[in-house]
């Protein structure tokens, strides 16, 4: 149960819903939701992955920003090129905080910014000439790179370029990839169809590259899908699956490379985190190459070694003895851990509000912290997403998908909660509110929270937040004593 | 792994060997380029070989110094009284922005979009401006909504002006709610461009053909037009330099208030901004000064044009001389003098800049940043007797190119500048490995330099001095002045104690480099 019981939370949506047109607020009582766990489809009481209502202030990006910025941009040798105008590619430049181990500039590009600054007349006559010349110096300047992807923004789908034709060609007369991706900012609904259109371009144009002519490689191969290293997440969850045993072949895309892209086929099983972003190629690799997939989740200790114990009973007795092996020596510091935070964090309520896995995936952790998860919601998640939401969170808690900048101060306000966790554009109006809140797109700036080395940064982190002074100083002395008047008079 | 006593983030976490480690097996899977062949190539990129290459581009950008135009939109209208800034296209461009600017300001940033998808990209925006400011005027409860636009109602053609008349005509707004808008096209100029755009859209809107009982003079105040201006201070100095002349004046775009609300328990959407009132009054002022002369050619047109205001030709008020021109004009506009505790303010600026001068002279650096702040910074710089070498502006404009080359002539501090017009960091990078700067001043963008410079060894290291926008990895910094004498001192003491720091982290080595590692300085 939520700090509302089920009629109060309905009332509360009902409430937030009343301040809209009728249109409006027909459209937006379809996104919101409170949790009933006895449903198994959430189709029947949510709606998602819809465009978002004109005027009102949604938190989602678009389909460019779910290519670059999530499937792109971390792969360390792919040059990502913003095609089009300057800003797209300037507003995504180090803002997700992709690590990776390279020389920036050299052999990796990540917090390099590539753009073909279209002008005037580039929308004109056309970018193609501009984009061929462009790989041209991008190749003479960056001769390191391995290859190259280029994601259009929206201009270039509205003027008929023909990049794939481009792509093509200057691929050959390169001789390196180069990939062609139609994340136009306009196409779909979110960043979600980003990630899908990235999928399938990598598919397409990366994917195949070795097929027929891969080893047989070891029986524990593995990848990991959907991690992008925010932070180094997935260094701290890799450290963990090599430890008990596997080889991790390829990372897509945190700290990623093409080949690693390529040798993906011959895995044995494929790892994914961030199911929204990346089970598409998941689901095609089944298909094409029949490598199984499975979910996991390191957050937290109760739900890494779930994972893990369910990672290994893909394997033989040796990655199950090592999955053991690994829990173990790890238990110790996660107990000590939750010793010295547990106590801080106990019975404190949070809500969150972030992108397509992290609000159902970092519900374990806040648990394993004595916290407790009291609303939820997506900016792009579609309804699988909710059919996995509905079973970790409590009865009674409030669900909302691609909430607006009001619904979510107006939930707050009401719910009350200790912590919120959401993303930078929610941040400062939180903090004026005087609630705790913490970035959980790009960690705050901290990180890694995967893994067992993230939990203890995590509940760090929660802790630093949830407890700090500041909170407890928003009323001048002379406030207070008005506040006080007041209550007496009431 | 972890401990209790102290647990590490990213730094220092993966430096323990257990990750050392990882790096070194995740290797064996990437293929990469041999270390040598790596290291190789960057010696190469340190080249004036390279530097040639680099500077024959055509069609490549690579780490830009400039953002888009309703950016530039989107931060004018923030400085209305309770106006909500509405982007008519695509969704994304609207959270790109409110993300840029929460990340330099550290504050809620409230912009709207009309979430423009493929089927209005075929059909035409016009259902999503009609939908869009209906919701917009009854969820936000604005007086104004600013409109402008991103590139994909700009490809597609999309008639703004027609869509806000039919939406009031249809009833989807109020007839006489004020919808001013502007066309920013993300592909022509930059976000300077899109301030300039967005404000002549709003002052057109509320005078233009409403000018028949307007007169120059009749309200005996002035305006200032601030253009794309960041540093919260820059507000403050000018408001306060008017308050203490005794001169009537109208800010015209005031978002200092909304970009810095205090923390009282609640959030507050609106605080402060220029009034619909005072937009509409502002005809009636003396003259119209705007503070940055090379980037708001379209507003001043219509001032003069329409207001008939005779603009001062006056450069930004940076530094002491264009501080005291602005004074001077000020004063001349109005009849009022410069009192005296401006005056007192100057000589403690000048002072400052006796007691500094020792560590600023001939020191040799590089600037980047917007138009006008990189001709305002540069002339303070050669009145400080700093040498500026590498001057980049990537959203350069004639007008710039001009003044900049004229004002470089005339001091004997400007001979080793270079002007680099429409070149990004990119460009930066390799001038700064082939003929080293002492510092680099601009924006946050430019800490892959130093960082890259350094990776050449410690003594090409070019330390970066964080002026200019956006600033993203320091706190706070926004808040600072830079105009005025009292932006004088901030950018002084920046640039002295840059050089104090760096001196410090060049002789702090005991036993080895203690000369110099003074008490006093």
């Amino acid at each position: 149960m939520g700090l509302l019981n089920r009629e109060e939370a309905e009332a509360l949506i009902q409430e937030v819903l009343e301040v809209y047109p009728e249109k409006a607020k027909k459209d937006r009582a379809k996104h919101l939701m409170v949790n009933d766990k006895t449903i198994t489809q959430s189709k029947k009481c949510i709606t998602s992955n819809r465009k978002s209502v004109p005027g009102v202030m949604t938190q989602r990006g678009c389909a460019y920003a779910g290519a670059r910025g999530v499937v792109w941009g971390p792969f360390k040798d792919i040059i990502a090129i913003s095609h089009g105008p300057i800003g797209c590619g300037q507003y995504s430049r180090g803002g997700r905080r992709n690590y990776f181990a390279g020389i920036s500039g050299v052999d990796s590009f990540c917090d390099v910014m590539f753009s073909s600054d279209f002008q005037e007349k580039d929308v004109v006559f056309g970018g193609d000439k501009k984009l061929a010349k462009l790989i041209d110096e991008v190749e003479g300047l960056f001769p390191l790179s391995k290859a190259l992807s280029v994601q259009s923004e929206c201009p270039i789908g509205l003027i008929g370029d023909d990049i794939e034709a481009v792509s093509k060609k200057k691929a050959a007369e390169i001789g390196k990839t180069v990939v062609p991706v139609r994340c136009e900012g306009f196409r779909g609904v979110s960043q979600s169809l980003g990630h899908h259109i990235s999928n399938d371009a990598i598919r397409d144009w990366i994917l195949p590259a070795r097929d027929g002519k891969l080893d047989e490689g070891t029986p524990y191969d593995v990848a990991i899908l959907g991690d992008y290293n925010i932070g180094g997440d997935a260094w701290a969850s890799r450290i963990l699956l090599e430890e008990m045993g596997l080889n991790v072949v390829a990372q897509w895309s945190g700290d990623g490379t093409i080949v690693e892209i390529e040798n993906t086929p011959k895995v044995k099983l494929n790892l994914l985190h961030c199911y929204r972003s990346m089970n598409y190629i998941a689901r095609h690799m089944e298909e094409k190459y029949n490598i199984p997939w499975m979910e996991y989740n390191f957050f937290g200790p109760s739900k890494i070694a779930e994972s893990l114990r369910e990672i290994a009973s893909h394997f033989d007795d040796t990655i199950k003895e090592g999955a053991e092996r690994v829990i173990a020596k790890y238990q110790p510091m996660m107990d000590a851990i939750i010793a010295k935070y547990k106590p801080r964090l106990e019975g404190k309520k949070v809500m969150l509000y972030v992108g397509g896995l992290r609000p159902r995936h970092t519900i374990g952790a806040y648990e394993d912290l004595g916290m407790e998860v009291v609303g939820a919601g997506y900016e792009f998640a579609h309804n699988d997403d909710y059919d996995r939401t509905i079973k970790e969170m409590k009865d009674a808690t409030l669900i909302y998908d691609d909430a607006t900048g009001y619904e979510l101060e107006e939930f707050v306000r009401q719910v009350k909660p200790d912590l919120v966790g959401s993303g930078i554009k929610e941040k400062y109006a939180f903090h004026k509110m005087g609630v705790p809140f913490r970035q959980m797109h790009s960690w705050d700036y901290s990180g890694p929270y995967h893994g067992y080395d993230g939990f203890a940064v995590f509940a760090r982190d929660m802790d630093m937040t949830v407890n700090n002074p500041c909170w407890s100083m928003f009323k001048a002395p002379w406030q207070q004593e008005e506040v006080e008047a007041e209550q007496k008079v009431a | 792994m972890q401990t209790t006593e102290k647990v590490k983030p990213c730094f220092p976490l993966f430096n323990e060997p257990e990750y050392q480690n990882i790096f070194e097996t995740k290797r064996a899977y990437e293929e990469r380029h041999p270390k040598e062949k790596v290291a190789e190539v960057f010696e190469w990129t340190t080249t004036k070989e390279y530097q040639d290459l680099n500077f024959k581009r055509e069609a490549l950008t690579v780490n830009a110094a400039k953002a888009c135009q309703p950016l530039g939109g989107a931060l004018c209208g923030l400085g209305f009284e309770k106006t909500m800034v509405y982007i008519h296209g695509s969704q994304g461009c609207v959270a790109y922005f409110r993300t840029y600017f929460n990340r330099h300001f550290k504050e809620p940033i409230a912009f709207i979009a009309d979430s423009m998808t493929e089927d209005a990209a075929v059909f035409g925006g016009q259902k999503n401006v009609h939908e869009g400011l209906q919701n917009a005027t009854k969820l936000y409860d604005a007086k104004m909504i600013a409109v402008c636009t991103t590139c994909i109602a700009e490809v597609i053609g999309d008639d703004l002006g027609a869509f806000i008349g039919n939406a009031k005509k249809e009833g989807y707004v109020d007839k006489d709610f004020p919808v001013p808008y502007a066309n920013t096209p993300s592909f022509v100029g930059s976000h300077v461009t899109g301030w300039d755009n967005m404000f002549e859209g709003i002052v057109k809107y509320f005078t233009n053909g409403k000018m028949e009982d307007k007169a120059p003079g009749k309200n005996g105040k002035i305006n200032i037009v601030p253009g794309f201006e960041t540093y919260l201070g820059n507000y403050r100095v000018i408001k306060r330099y008017m308050n203490e002349m005794g001169v009537d004046y109208t800010y015209l775009c005031d978002p200092d208030e909304v970009l810095d609300t205090p923390a009282t328990g609640e959030y507050e959407m609106y605080a402060g901004g220029t009034t619909i009132e005072e937009v509409q009054d502002a005809p009636n002022a003396i003259t119209t000064f705007m503070l940055q002369s090379t980037t708001l050619e379209k507003s001043k047109k219509f001032i003069e044009n329409t207001w008939n205001h005779e603009i001062p030709k006056l450069n930004i008020p940076m530094g002491v001389e264009w501080t005291d021109a602005f004074l001077m004009k000020v004063s001349e506009a109005t009849g009022k003098e410069v009192p005296a505790s401006i005056t007192k303010e100057r000589g403690r600026l000048i002072d400052m800049m006796t007691d500094s001068h020792q560590w600023l002279h001939g020191k040799k650096m590089a600037v980047f940043g917007d138009p006008d702040f990189v001709m305002g910074l540069v002339k303070f710089m050669l009145e400080l007797g700093i040498e500026p070498t590498h001057i980049v502006c990537n959203n350069s404009n004639k007008r710039w190119e001009k003044a900049m080359k004229k004002m470089l002539e005339d001091s004997p501090y400007g001979i080793h500048a270079k002007l680099y017009p429409g070149c990004d960091l990119w460009h930066l990078r390799s001038l700064c490995f082939t003929d080293k700067p002492d510092f680099i001043i601009g924006s946050s963008l430019g800490k892959f330099i130093q960082r890259d410079t350094l990776y050449k060894g410690p003594e090409f290291e070019v330390p970066l001095i964080r002026l200019g926008f956006p600033i993203f990895d320091r706190h706070h910094l926004h808040r600072m002045t830079t105009l005025g004498y009292e932006g004088g001192m901030y950018i002084l003491t920046t640039l002295t104690n840059a050089v104090l720091e760096q001196l410090d982290q060049e002789t702090k080595l005991l036993g080895k480099t203690d000369y110099n590692f003074d008490l006093i300085r």
